[in-house]
Order: C-alpha cells, then sequence, then structure tokens
C-alpha cells in the first residue's frame, strides 16, 4: 500500500511535483503514468525517502519508509537498471544487498535464477546489457519479499520474451495480494499490464482512474476513405450506426464501419475507391489526449 | 545471456522463510530480517571485498610502503659515510624504513573516497541507501570497515617494511630494534595515520559526492598546504603543527625532530580532523537528497 498526501517537491523554482495525492492498493498492478518529464522518478524517490518531500508526505504500508524496522521487506525497488556498481558482480552486489538484512545467500540464487541470470552471476555488472541490467533490478527489487514494489520503467531495454516474462511476474505479485507500483511513458505498456491507473503530467495529478475506463472513454476507430463520388458512397455507407464526415473533396472520414465493410458495399454499388485505411485510435492516443496539456517538452504543432 | 522461461511467481512461493502466498499480512512477521549496524557492516565487507580495484590499491599500498622503506634504508646505508655529524645525530632508523607512507598515505586516500564516491559515480548509492534508509548505519559500516581493513594492512606493511629497513641498515650498525623505545608507537602510529588519512578521503567524498573534487581537495590539503604553510612569515609557522600531514611526520618520528610536534599532538589532531569532517559528512548524508 502507498499513499500519497499532498506530495510536493522544489528544486529552486522549479516545482517538479506539486500536491499530488494516490493511493495504490495491495492486490493490483498501479501503473504510474505520465511523459518524461512528469515527475515519476522524484515522486518514486520521495516514496523511498531518497529525496525529501518539500511539503506532504507519503506512506508505505502506513508509514513512513524511512521508519520502516526492514525495509527491504516492506518494499522491493527497481529505480533505474544502474544502480549497481559496475566493478561487481551481479551475485556480489545482490549479496551486499542482502546482507543488510540477514538475507542468506540461498535467497540471493534463488532470485538470480528467477530471473535468469544464473550464467553471468559472477560477471562483472558493467558488462551487462541493457536488458541484463533490468533483470538484475528486478533480482533485487524480489531479494526481501516485499509486501510493495516500486519499479521505474521495468521494461525498458528487454526483449519481447522479457517484456512477457515481467508482465506475468508483475501480474502474478500482485494476485500474490502485493502492491505493484509501475512507472511508464507508454500507455499501451500500461494496457498489458496495470489495471488502475495514476496519471501524471507537469507533476500534477491528471486522474487516477482504471485501464479499462481510458480504453472505454478512448474515440472509437475511423476509416480514411478517398473516393471521387464521395456522394455516392455517403448514400450507400448511410445508417444510425454510421457517422461520415468529408474531410475534402474527396476524402471521407467513416466510424461505425469497419473497412471490409466499406469495401463490399462500396464494390457492390459500383463505387471507386482510390484508399481505404482504417484508422485505429490507439491507446497512446487517448493517453495523448489526456495529458495533452500536460505534456512538458511538447513539440511544436505542424 | 540466457532467455530462458521463468515461471511467474515463484519468488514467494519458493522463498525458505515465506508463509503461504495468500496472506500478505503475514509475511510482516519475520523481526529476524531488520536492519541491524551488525548486518549493514558485513554488507560493506562483502562490497569491499568484492572489487578487484580495491585489492589492486590495498596491494599497491603494501608494496611501495616494503618498497620504498628498504630502497631509502639501503641508500641511506650506502652513503652513510657521507653524512655530516648532525646529519648522523638526528638520523631516525624507523622514520626511514617507515618512509612508504608518503606514497601510501595518497593510494590509501584515494580508495577512502571511492568508497563512497565510486557509489555515487556508479548509482550504487541509490540502492546502498534504497535498502538502508535511515543512511548513517552506511556511513559507520563504511568507516569502520575501512578503518579495521586499511590500518590492519598498513601494521602489517610497516611491520615488514620496518625489518626489512632494519636489516638493511643492520651492516652500519644504525638500526634499531622493535623493542627499543617508541618504536612500536612510531610503527603502529604511521598505520593509523594513513588509515586516518584513508577515512579522511571517506569523509570527503561524503561531502562533495564526486571523485575528482574529493582527491583535489584530499591531496591539496596533504600536498599543497604544507608548501604554503612553509612560505608563511616565521611567526605563523606554527599553523604546520595543526595540518594533517605534520602529524603523519610527528607520529612517525622516533628521534624527536625539534621542528615537530609530539607524537600525541599528531594523534590528537588527526582524532580532531576525523571528528570534525566524520560529523559533517554524516550531518550532509542524512539531510541530503540522495
Amino acid at each position: 500500500m502507498i499513499e500519497a498526501r499532498g506530495l510536493e517537491k522544489r528544486y529552486g523554482d522549479k516545482v517538479a511535483v506539486h500536491d499530488l495525492s494516490f493511493t495504490a492498493r495491495p492486490g493490483v498492478v498501479t501503473g504510474f503514468l505520465g511523459p518524461n518529464g512528469a515527475g515519476k522518478s522524484t515522486t518514486m524517490r520521495m516514496i523511498l525517502g531518497l529525496d525529501r518531500p518539500t511539503r506532504g508526505e507519503v506512506l508505505v504500508n502506513g508509514r513512513r519508509y524511512r521508519d520502516a524496522a526492514a525495509p527491504m521487506h516492506e518494499v522491493g525497488v527497481m529505480l533505474e537498471a544502474r544502480a549497481i556498481h559496475t566493478g561487481r558482480s551481479a551475485a556480489k552486489h545482490l549479496l551486499a544487498l542482502a546482507r543488510t538484512h540477514g538475507i542468506g545467500r540461498r535467497r540471493v540464487d534463488e532470485v538470480i535464477d528467477l530471473v535468469g541470470l544464473r550464467e553471468v552471476a559472477r560477471k562483472r555488472a558493467g558488462g551487462f546489457s541493457l536488458g541484463m541490467g533490468q533483470r538484475l533490478g528486478i533480482a533485487s527489487a524480489l531479494l526481501g519479499d516485499p509486501a510493495t514494489l516500486i519499479l521505474d520503467e521495468p521494461v525498458n531495454g528487454l526483449d519481447p520474451d522479457g517484456i512477457r516474462w515481467i508482465r506475468d511476474l508483475l501480474r502474478d505479485l500482485a494476485a500474490q495480494g502485493r502492491t505493484v507500483f509501475l512507472s511508464s511513458h507508454l500507455m499501451s505498456e500500461m494496457a498489458m499490464t496495470a489495471t488502475h491507473l495514476v496519471v501524471v503530467g507537469r507533476g500534477r495529478l491528471i486522474t487516477e482512474t482504471t485501464v479499462a475506463e481510458v480504453i472505454a472513454n478512448a474515440s472509437p476507430p475511423t476509416v480514411h476513405v478517398r473516393t471521387p463520388e464521395t456522394s455516392a458512397l455517403r448514400s450507400v455507407l448511410g445508417g444510425i450506426d454510421a457517422t461520415v464526415t468529408a474531410t475534402s473533396a474527396d476524402t471521407l472520414e467513416v466510424t461505425g464501419r469497419t473497412s471490409e465493410q466499406i469495401g463490399s458495399l462500396a464494390r457492390t454499388a459500383g463505387i471507386v475507391l482510390h484508399e481505404l485505411t482504417p484508422r485505429q485510435v490507439s491507446l497512446e492516443d487517448a493517453f495523448m489526449a489526456l495529458t495533452r496539456d500536460a505534456v512538458e517538452y511538447a513539440t511544436a504543432a505542424t | 545471456m540466457s532467455t530462458q522461461t521463468i515461471t511467474a511467481g515463484t519468488p514467494h512461493a519458493t522463498s525458505p522463510s515465506s508463509p503461504s502466498p495468500s496472506s500478505p499480512s503475514s509475511r510482516h512477521a519475520r523481526p529476524q530480517q531488520r536492519v541491524t549496524q551488525l548486518r549493514v557492516l558485513r554488507s560493506e565487507w562483502t562490497k569491499i571485498t568484492s572489487l578487484r580495484s580495491t585489492a589492486w590499491t590495498l596491494a599497491a599500498a603494501l608494496a611501495v610502503t616494503i618498497l620504498l622503506g628498504v630502497v631509502l634504508a639501503k641508500a641511506t646505508a650506502s652513503n652513510w659515510d657521507h653524512y655530516t655529524v648532525e646529519d648522523k645525530r638526528t638520523f631516525d632508523a624507523t622514520a626511514t624504513s617507515l618512509s612508504g607512507m608518503y606514497l601510501a598515505q595518497l593510494a590509501l586516500g584515494v580508495l577512502g573516497v571511492l568508497m563512497i564516491s565510486g557509489e555515487y559515480a556508479t548509482g550504487m548509492i541509490r540502492a546502498t541507501l534504497g535498502v538502508v534508509p535511515r543512511r548513517l548505519p552506511v556511513l559507520w559500516a563504511k568507516v569502520a570497515v575501512f578503518a579495521a581493513v586499511s590500518f590492519t594492512l598498513m601494521a602489517v606493511a610497516n611491520l615488514i617494511a620496518f625489518t626489512a629497513g632494519q636489516a638493511m641498515l643492520a651492516p652500519r650498525h644504525i638500526d634499531v630494534a622493535l623493542s627499543d623505545p617508541g618504536v612500536v608507537r612510531a610503527v603502529l602510529g604511521t598505520a593509523f595515520f594513513v588509515s586516518a588519512i584513508g577515512v579522511l578521503g571517506l569523509t570527503l567524498g561524503t561531502l562533495l559526492r564526486s571523485t575528482p573534487a574529493a582527491i583535489g581537495v584530499l591531496f591539496g590539503v596533504l600536498l599543497v598546504l604544507p608548501q604554503i604553510v612553509g612560505a608563511l612569515p616565521h611567526n605563523l609557522a606554527r599553523i604546520s603543527d595543526y595540518l594533517p600531514s605534520t602529524s603523519g611526520d610527528a607520529l612517525m618520528q622516533v628521534v624527536r625532530s625539534s621542528s615537530l610536534p609530539s607524537p600525541t599532538h599528531g594523534a590528537l589532531v588527526l582524532v580532531a580532523y576525523l571528528v570534525v569532517t566524520l560529523t559533517a559528512a554524516a550531518f550532509v548524508l542524512v539531510r541530503r537528497d540522495v
């Protein structure tokens, strides 16, 4: 359980996080979603007591993380892949962390096996690929068998196989009753892993919602059609469930009909089509719509 | 790397000490796995013994201490006939054989800095302070482990350097024995000085977080500051008595020099430096964002 109450972090004049309140509950995967620079990493550091909030507080399992007697048992963390000394082997790195809590070698070997790093565990971590670094980060997060997991961009650098593995792992950990809190700037990734969402932009809470809700509210898919016979096609496509909008003299945007349906109808009516393109409104678009006003480094409109 | 398929969910189920996965609250009933100062000490011991660069630096410190002691003693023995009466009167056989500490202090000073600046440089510090969020146990453990390792190493190195150095001086009958007054104090005092410089490096690494900055300050204090103080007018020359580098010379001497403070004074000055910088490092480490 993570409870943030009115969290604020300022660096001089710059407000990185402003009046942020949210709750991540046990038993579900909560996605912490926002564009780059939204304050996700800063918030995660404040949860872990690495950064001190300018105002507000955040509680982990009912108390400040700093006050926990067995922090690794409360929270498993993967802040970024490279929170490791490059000269040390993965096994020794994990052992050094485990020792602080009296966790034994057996558990270290277990998490090494779990993340699939057995063959490289005795090699210097400096030579690890990004994906191996991520796996090592996840191994260190799991060392203390924690009640809450906090992972910053966990799928970064993982191959498709690894991405599926981590999704399954996180869902499973949540199913065991743990709190799983992970950040990402990709809505599509969140849709695959998380059920609850905390969406932030420019350091402010935009919404606390669920993935299902975002998908439901996303605008329906459209089909882009180019034809010299727009009015003929319009009459063919008519119906209460279809909306047809002319976007130029020879193009239409159609919702409520699939490209297959439009193609068949046009053929039956003998209408020539020059272009027929399904435009799936992606989750990314839905997310963009949510955060449009809050993007820190928006690219200039063209 | 291997891309073997891993069954999710096993971390909990296979954890030797974890009860059934269905009762997350019961997982908190494990008081044996709390953070203690002793456990953080063991963690830091694991860290210091698992870096090749650390082993090499320690080996280098050991080697230069012995080599320089032997070479200087040998050179003294060879040139003894050319020494003036005054030179012979003030000749310190112990200090000569321990001269390797002038190089060893630099090696261990750098190592002390790297004990923590290496963690800042690699990002390891976030993992370290992430699992010990109260932070201070980490600083105390680093200091204790580093001080124990460096003092033990330097005590051994100095003993070997002393023994080998005296063997070089023996043909001239200008050698001293370990049992002579003040000799053991000089051998161990020099080891204390070198490890204190290392701990000073560690506190500077904590305060400045940057390896080059901390090494720059440390070397400035050890090598440049004595030059500047030496150029001061005569009535200000006693400032030199309060420099860490002077403490090293004071602790190393068996034949008392009129230009140096007593070994006790030297030790107290070093302790004062350590208390002040450790207090500052502890204060900053706890308050600062990582």
